[in-house]
């Protein structure tokens, strides 16, 4: 399995980049994911992400992502809940790449 | 000798052939699936029931927990953690898996 | 599948009826957690899903699982999260849940509980059933 480095720690991927171990994440890893993934992160991207792994703790999967946009719109507001909103924070799939950032495993049925 | 079952009595009969030939003072180990039968309120709990004055059950409480079971276990029924698998396991010359 | 096709909603398909049919105990085998996932999948193509818990498969559904000490998944979680995916039909046979001693209340979602009979005939009116 590949490694990634953060603040001097080993952490394992698989070979798509998802962090293997939920439980290693934290804010510099999510980090050094968005990095990877060329994603600046501001609080809007904070609080998505946040909410995926909330809805993660809860649930046991990572959502597809019309059932993220659904969820955000309940919890956040339609003005986020919305397939454009997420797609300007996250360009390549606000649940793909967003769970790579949040730590979680790619979202169920996505290859 | 330590008899293990690892299925279902609800969906196999390991565990009925099982206690069909457990000779007395047996140990009857359930682990996995099986642990189903030593909860009240089933169809498997007359046969643990029954089989308990000649054998003495054991079932692994990890695999209750992981089941939502661990809080309807019968009486009589000895829970055991992997130590005591363990403990089970060479405290007998002879184990028989009722796989 | 991407994001952009799982994100296709409506589309031009038939909409099927689709009974997913749960008989193992979870855990022991991986029957529960693969049956599970493909309804999961499933739900992306807007059919008319129902899933079905009889025999130990309504052992999925008991609330109250801690599977730390076996050191996998607790997948019963997710059948919470069915509701988002517009997965709303749940049922459970009656006959299955007396022989378990279980009751609705012992189950974390809700269901609706059948006798064998509307079970059967819910079955023979289905387009595609898959049996886990």
């Amino acid at each position: 399995m590949p490694m990634v480095e953060v603040a001097g720690k080993s952490f394992e991927v698989d070979e798509e980049g998802y962090l293997t171990n939920l439980a290693d994440w934290n804010k510099e890893i999510g980090e050094y994911l968005a990095k990877d993934e060329k994603v600046e992160l501001t609080d809007s991207h904070w609080e998505v992400i946040n909410f995926l792994r909330e809805y993660y703790e809860e649930y046991q999967i990572a959502p597809a992502v019309r059932v993220l946009t659904k969820a955000v719109a309940k919890k956040l507001g339609p003005d986020k809940g919305n397939n454009k909103y997420l797609y300007e924070l996250f360009p390549y799939g606000p649940a793909k790449q967003a769970c790579k950032i949040a730590g979680l495993p790619k979202p169920t049925g996505c290859i | 000798m330590l008899h293990i079952v690892n299925k279902s009595a609800t969906e196999r009969n390991s565990l009925e052939s099982c206690l069909r030939m457990a000779t007395k003072g047996s140990a009857v180990l359930l682990i996995e699936d099986a642990v189903y039968a030593v909860t009240s309120g089933g169809e498997a709990a007359a046969k643990i029931q029954a089989a308990m004055p000649d054998l003495q059950i054991y079932a692994l409480g990890p695999d209750l927990e992981a089941r939502g079971m661990a809080g309807r276990v019968l009486d009589g029924v000895k829970l055991v953690d992997y130590g005591g698998f363990v403990d089970l396991v060479t405290e007998h010359n002879t184990c028989q898996s009722w796989l | 599948m991407s994001d952009m096709m799982d994100d296709m909603e409506g589309g031009e398909g038939v909409v099927k009826k689709f009974m997913f049919v749960n008989r193992k105990a979870p855990h022991g085998t991986v029957y529960a957690l693969e049956g599970l996932e493909v309804v999961l999948i499933s739900a992306a193509f807007d059919q008319d899903v129902s899933m079905v818990f009889t025999d130990d498969g309504v052992y999925e559904l008991i609330k109250g699982m801690n599977t730390k000490g076996i050191e996998v998944k607790d997948f019963s979680k997710t059948y919470r999260a069915l509701e988002g995916y517009d997965i709303e039909k749940l049922y459970v046979e009656k006959t299955s849940m007396d022989a378990r001693g279980l009751t609705e209340d012992d189950l974390i979602v809700d269901v609706t509980v059948l006798d064998s009979a509307e079970m059967a005939s819910l079955m023979a009116e289905q387009d595609v059933v898959i049996s886990f």
